[in-house]
């Protein structure tokens, strides 16, 4: 079983990580780059199967240099055996299409093709959630996205997938489909391990990646868009026909208030408050 | 979605067979526990190629697991530890114990006989271990020797019962996985086996079937340890204490060095403890206090951990036929805890009995005859002279007497008589060290007061010197004790059948994290009015459990293991 996962790095968007410049832009230098924690659920999903069904499992993201520490991270998580990190200046500022493109194309350079593909639910900064699907579409492989348990059949070639169909009521349908395949987990996506040999397959690859981890570089491909035959003007910025025509800010919270204080003995005081407050309160 | 939390197989389809499924996965043999017993099955199976699981329930090898304790390698033994994991001294024991003395103590009086004739009797070596080390060390080796025969050690596997097909044994069932059947399962799983139990093997009901220990682990620089006990750092002493420190409680208490920290603790009767409502935190801080403890435990008193664990009396309860069908048992699960006199051996006979019933399926495999393995371990163990050892016929025919009622006041009031204090005198600290250290007289000790608390007592008074050393440990509260300890409890693990305080309050006093006037523990003595009239209840809260098992015994409850690595957690042990 090949398979690979494919995670993106994204500013660390915990309290007291975040750096804003005067105008209240991100400081990208300055606010550390994480994996996107919505791709940690893709990484469980492609542990799990890895576990389940041995092979070996490939990271790949498309980004600046840093992300290489976002791969080492995740080689951890899921005990990868490689990790590519697609990257150059001609790749930069792309939109999901041309980072579908990219990426799909680096899945096709891989020397052997993988049997799944993993992606993770929206990124935290983007929010769309397009380049999974986009990049499945490129692989012409059959998607199943908000993937919340899976089995995958070797012999079969098939794999089983239970997916979180949101609407009025949240339902979860059964699919089957051919391999390869390509998945998007979704954030409630649970690894369940009931077999002891499942268990123990798990211990050997803790115990094999520990060197592995430790020799990080010595398993990092970089690929530029030269290794990949790719030409400029259909990937980065040039390649992405996703125009931004202007970022809102979220309008900070004013510093200051107009505030009265009522003291709660003061009768007339308090119904005016009441007066205030009933057509909220109605749902006016 | 499943209740297992989204798995897509569908269930297994059953064929006709109970709990067996299609799908059930399966190993030559399952090991259940990785304390000593279970650690030396594995490794024997292993060895012998055996296609071995072991299955441990703490998050890791040791975490749930007490002893003293001092490991002890018979000579007349067929397998020791250091046998079947080599390096096994040099990486998971503390120190050896190279001096070994038991204190009568009467008040400041005391007596001190050097028992290391005794404690050397048929012993190649005897080390002081804390299990967490000990245990997650054994563990390792054991994964690695297993993992070669296909199997493996698994942690955070708790096992809730045994697997039938047909009333048959077949295999075992998990909280945390699918049934597993296996051609040989070890029931490894210590003093509260849930597997000999479930076999109808085990119904230990009575308090005076067992043992309680409590026990402290005290932080001391080596260099303290080299200095207080006159030893090398490649030393050890053993010292064991009994006497009226213990408020008339029938047991005695122990010291012993570790390379960084001392060993200091308590083993009762548990019938004694519950008898006298007594507090067993209480009775260790009378050890730590005394005044003889002075000049080893120091000024600086610090606890590492407090922990405690209920052991069987192996004379009462060892069983004779430990095996039904595939299951086998052993160590703990099997009643085979030895208390000779004052010293304590369960480790080594977990040991020795893990093996024999891993040699024991081995032979019988080799026969053709896998069935036959449970008769052929039976016969192993009387052969081998582990039965005699565990209950000893002079035991049997003499000690057990001694505790007939008549006899046992008899014997203390002649013991506390003005006869009976010439006899000692007379006999003088010579005569009685070497009685102390006869093995064969210690094997005889029945279990009643006069042996340890009168008889030690008038030693004391008699021939004893007044210890007048100041003793300024102050030991820790008990819910400051308790608060170190690590829990994840979720579901509770123990239910309260009846909560009369006829039927249950023993539970209060007995259980080592909580006592009377304290409601932090697991057990609060409460008064409740209904309808006019007041109840006088007991009630519970699992959260700062230690999961010693004494209430099982005392008390009206349902008690079970929590699951794989919830609940406890030791770091020393
Ligand atoms: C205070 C005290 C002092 C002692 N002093 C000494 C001493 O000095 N020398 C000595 O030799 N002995 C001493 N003992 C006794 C000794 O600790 C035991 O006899 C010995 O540990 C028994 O070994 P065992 O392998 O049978 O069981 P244990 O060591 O109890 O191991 C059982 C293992 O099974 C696991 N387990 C239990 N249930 C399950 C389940 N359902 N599923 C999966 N895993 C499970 C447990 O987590 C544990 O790891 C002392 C005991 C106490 C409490
Ligand atoms: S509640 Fe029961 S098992 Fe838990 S510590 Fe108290 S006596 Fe021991």
């Amino acid at each position: 079983m090949r398979t690979v996962v494919l995670t993106k790095g994204v500013p660390d968007f915990r309290e007291g990580q975040v750096s804003f410049d005067e105008d209240g832009h991100l400081e990208r230098g300055k606010t550390p780059t994480v994996m996107n924690p919505n791709d940690k659920h893709a990484l469980r999903a492609a542990l799990q199967t890895r576990v389940r069904n041995g092979g070996t499992v490939s990271l790949m993201s498309m980004g600046p240099p840093g992300y290489e520490e976002v791969l080492q991270e995740g080689m951890t998580d899921v005990y990868a055996d490689d990790c590519y990190l697609l990257s150059d200046r001609e790749m930069g500022a792309a939109d999901t299409w041309a980072t579908a493109m990219t990426v799909a194309t680096g899945i096709q350079n891989l020397e052997e093709s993988p049997d799944l593909v993993f992606a993770g639910f929206k990124t935290a900064d983007g929010e769309t959630g397009h380049t999974g699907p986009q990049t499945a579409w490129c692989l012409g492989m059959p998607l199943v996205t908000h993937v919340v348990a899976l089995d995958v059949d070797e012999e079969a070639g098939t794999l089983r997938a239970k997916r979180l169909v949101e609407g009025d009521v949240e339902e979860i349908e059964t699919v089957e489909t051919e391999l390869p395949a390509f998945v998007v987990a979704d954030p409630e996506f649970e690894p369940t391990y009931r077999k002891a040999a499942h268990r123990l397959a798990w211990k050997d690859l803790r115990e094999e990646t520990r060197e592995r981890a430790e020799s990080f570089e010595d398993h990092l491909t970089v690929w530029d868009h030269a290794d990949l035959n790719l030409d400029p003007d259909y990937i980065g910025l040039d390649g992405s026909p996703t125009i931004v025509a202007g970022v809102d800010p979220i309008p900070r919270a004013p510093s200051e208030r107009e505030a009265t204080v009522v003291d709660p003995d003061d009768e007339s005081g308090m119904e005016q408050v009441f007066d205030e407050l009933a057509p909220y309160a109605a749902g006016d | 979605m499943t209740d297992d939390g989204g798995a897509v197989e569908e269930d297994g389809a059953t064929d006709g067979r109970v709990g067996a499924t299609d799908d059930s996965e399966h190993y030559e043999a399952v090991v259940v526990g990785c304390g000593p017993g279970g650690a030396a099955a594995a490794a024997t199976l292993a060895n012998n190629g055996v296609e071995t699981l072991v299955l441990e329930r703490g998050v890791d090898a040791g975490s749930k697991n007490v002893s003293g304790g001092l490991i002890y390698a018979e000579e007349s033994a067929p397998y020791t530890i250091d046998g079947l994991f080599p390096g096994f001294r040099e990486e998971a024991t503390e120190r050896p114990a190279t001096e070994n003395y038991i204190h009568n103590v009467a008040g400041d009086r005391v007596a001190t006989f050097d028992i290391s004739e005794l404690h050397h009797h048929d012993t190649e070596w005897a080390d002081s271990v804390l299990r967490r080390k000990m245990d997650s060390w054994l563990a390792e080796r054991v994964h690695e020797m297993t993992r070669e025969t296909g199997g493996g050690l698994l942690t955070e596997v708790r096992v809730t019962g045994l697997l039938r097909d047909g009333g048959e044994i077949v295999g075992v069932e998990t909280a945390e996985l699918d049934p597993i059947t296996a051609d040989l399962i070890v029931a490894a799983d210590g003093v509260n086996s849930e597997l000999a139990r479930d076999a109808g093997l085990m119904d230990w009901e009575e308090p005076e079937e067992w043992y309680q220990g409590v026990k402290a682990v005290v932080d001391v620089e080596p260099d303290a340890i080299n200095e207080r006990f006159g030893v090398d750092d490649d030393e050890g002493v053993a010292h064991l204490f009994s006497g009226d420190l213990f408020d008339g409680v029938r047991g005695g208490g122990f010291l012993y060095t570790n390379r960084d920290s001392l060993s200091v603790g308590t083993v009762f009767h548990l019938d004694s403890i519950a008898a006298e409502r007594a507090e067993p935190h209480e009775l260790l801080d009378n050890l730590l206090t005394h005044p003889l403890m002075a000049r080893w435990l120091g000024d600086d008193y610090r606890e590492r951990e407090y922990s405690a664990k209920l052991v069987p009396d192996s004379k009462k309860v060892a069983l004779e036929s430990p095996h039904e069908g595939r299951l086998l048992v052993v160590g703990d699960a099997a009643g085979q805890m030895q208390a000779q006199g004052p010293i304590i051996k369960g480790m080594n006979h977990a040991v020795t009995a893990g093996a024999l019933a891993a040699e024991a399926f081995v032979d019988a495999r080799s026969r053709g005859r896998p069935e036959r393995a449970g008769q052929l371990y039976e016969e192993k163990l009387h052969g081998e002279g582990v039965m005699e050892k565990l209950r000893p016929s002079a035991y049997r025919n003499l000690g057990s007497l001694g505790e007939v009622e008549p006899l046992a006041d008899w014997s203390d009031r002649l013991v506390e008589s003005s006869l009976g204090r010439y006899a000692v005198r007379a006999l003088g600290s010579g005569v009685l060290e070497r009685l102390y250290s006869s093995p064969r007289l210690v094997s005889m000790i029945p279990d009643t007061r006069t042996p340890y608390v009168t008889l030690p007592t008038v030693i004391a008074e008699e021939l004893g010197e007044r210890v007048t050393d100041r003793n300024e440990v102050e030991p820790p509260e008990l819910d400051d004790r308790i608060g170190e300890l690590t829990y994840d409890v979720g579901d509770p693990h123990i239910e309260l059948v009846d909560n009369s305080y006829a039927a249950s309050g023993t539970a209060v006093t007995a259980c080592p994290v909580s006592a009377e006037d304290f409601g932090g523990g697991c057990y609060r003595d409460e008064r409740v009015k209904t309808n006019g009239h007041e109840e006088h209840v007991v009630s519970l809260d699992t959260q700062p459990c230690v999961e010693c098992g004494t209430c099982a015994v005392v008390a009206e409850t349902d008690w079970e293991h929590p699951d794989g690595g919830k609940g406890v957690e030791f770091r020393e042990g």
